[in-house]
């Protein structure tokens, strides 16, 4: 690749940036370079949807489990080691064919980390924040999600406090599947809600 | 129907709202260059020290998002991560200014002596902060 000059390169403004800082704190005693190196790891290959998925497969599988999640979901969600970093409490909210969930959080990126990792891209982005509540059908129609009209949408806007998990309806077709098969059909989409489960026994007849 | 990938989200919404972007991206990832992931973690690592409580930082970093120029419609994912961590970026530097830690023109002379550094090194060598600590060199 050819370059202009003849050694070095250029930090782009943002990266000398975070640079300063990383320096500045380190030297002060502040943060310790592993320990961050070790913070990227851990939300980069550890902390994911699945944790998430289990919450949902869970629900869908264990009545008395579905019962603790709708009645304190903070509790039930800990009884499975699935703390989150900033103490918030989680809502579990359950769609139902009246009824659809979504999550938004308007203000900024209030997002359940524990559960799902970290937001896309796209939750945080203004569009998002400033649409979901607005037009939230339409939204749902860029994400290729179109509900029955008789179906209500209900978008709730997370806090710093409180977070949501949206337990998505378990698919047709899914009798019998064990907990791990069940959360293997979840995704993070679908827990954020805006996507929704296809129907397994649909399969054999769409792929004609 | 089904679970197939976005189609074409420009078409289905004729009122041209602001695009919301990377949804066709399923694989996208969380962070779109080294320095977002560093200043997460760097965060992550301030809170638990203590320099802020959660409540706090969203309440801050929703003004600076607040107060950012605003995208364009047609604006990548990768464009719409960097505008949020640059929110993110001044949310800390506000923290930290008012905790006393990175006293204000600090982190800029520090960020100018990295980029000497980085020009100042041959490619594929580590950057050192220390060769960016002389005076610029008269090239």
């Amino acid at each position: 690749m050819p370059h202009d000059h003849d050694h070095g390169s250029d930090l782009d403004e943002m990266s000398a940036r975070v640079m300063a800082l990383e320096k500045l704190l380190t030297d002060k005693g502040l943060v310790e370079p592993a320990a961050l190196d070790r913070i990227i790891d851990s939300y980069e290959t550890r902390i994911g949807p699945r944790n998430g998925a289990h919450v949902v497969a869970l629900a869908w599988s264990d009545p008395e489990f579905r019962d603790r999640l709708e009645r304190d979901a903070t509790e039930a969600i800990h009884s499975l080691g699935y703390t989150g970093r900033q103490g918030e409490h989680v809502t579990a909210v359950f769609n139902t064919p009246e009824r659809h969930n979504m999550v938004v959080c308007t203000l900024c990126s209030c997002y359940p980390w524990s559960l799902l990792g970290l937001p896309p891209v796209w939750y945080k982005s203004m569009p998002y924040r400033s649409r979901a509540v607005r037009e939230p059908r339409a939204v749902l129609k860029e994400f290729g999600v179109t509900l029955p009209g008789e179906t209500a949408i209900r978008v709730w806007d997370s806090t710093a406090e409180m977070r949501y998990l949206v337990i998505p309806m378990r698919p047709g077709g899914s009798d019998g599947m064990s907990v791990e098969e069940l959360a293997g059909l979840v995704t993070r989409d679908s827990m954020i809600g805006t996507a929704i489960l296809p129907d397994l026994a649909g399969k054999e007849e769409a792929r004609t | 129907m089904r679970g197939s990938p976005i189609l074409n989200p420009a078409e289905s919404n004729p009122k041209a709202m602001p695009r919301i972007p990377g949804l066709s991206d399923a694989t996208e990832p969380h962070f779109h260059a080294p320095w977002q992931a560093r200043l997460f973690a760097l965060t992550l690592s301030l809170q638990q020290g203590g320099l802020f409580d959660w409540p706090d930082w969203t309440g801050r970093l929703a003004t600076h998002l607040r107060m950012a120029v605003q995208l364009p419609s047609d604006a990548s994912g990768a464009e719409h991560a960097a505008h949020y961590y640059t929110a993110w970026m001044r949310t800390l530097e506000q923290f930290l200014e008012e905790a006393g830690t990175a006293e204000h023109g600090r982190i800029e002379e520090m960020a100018e002596s990295w980029k000497r550094a980085a020009r100042a090194t041959p490619h594929g060598q580590p950057i050192l902060h220390e060769n960016g600590l002389a005076a610029p060199s008269k090239r």
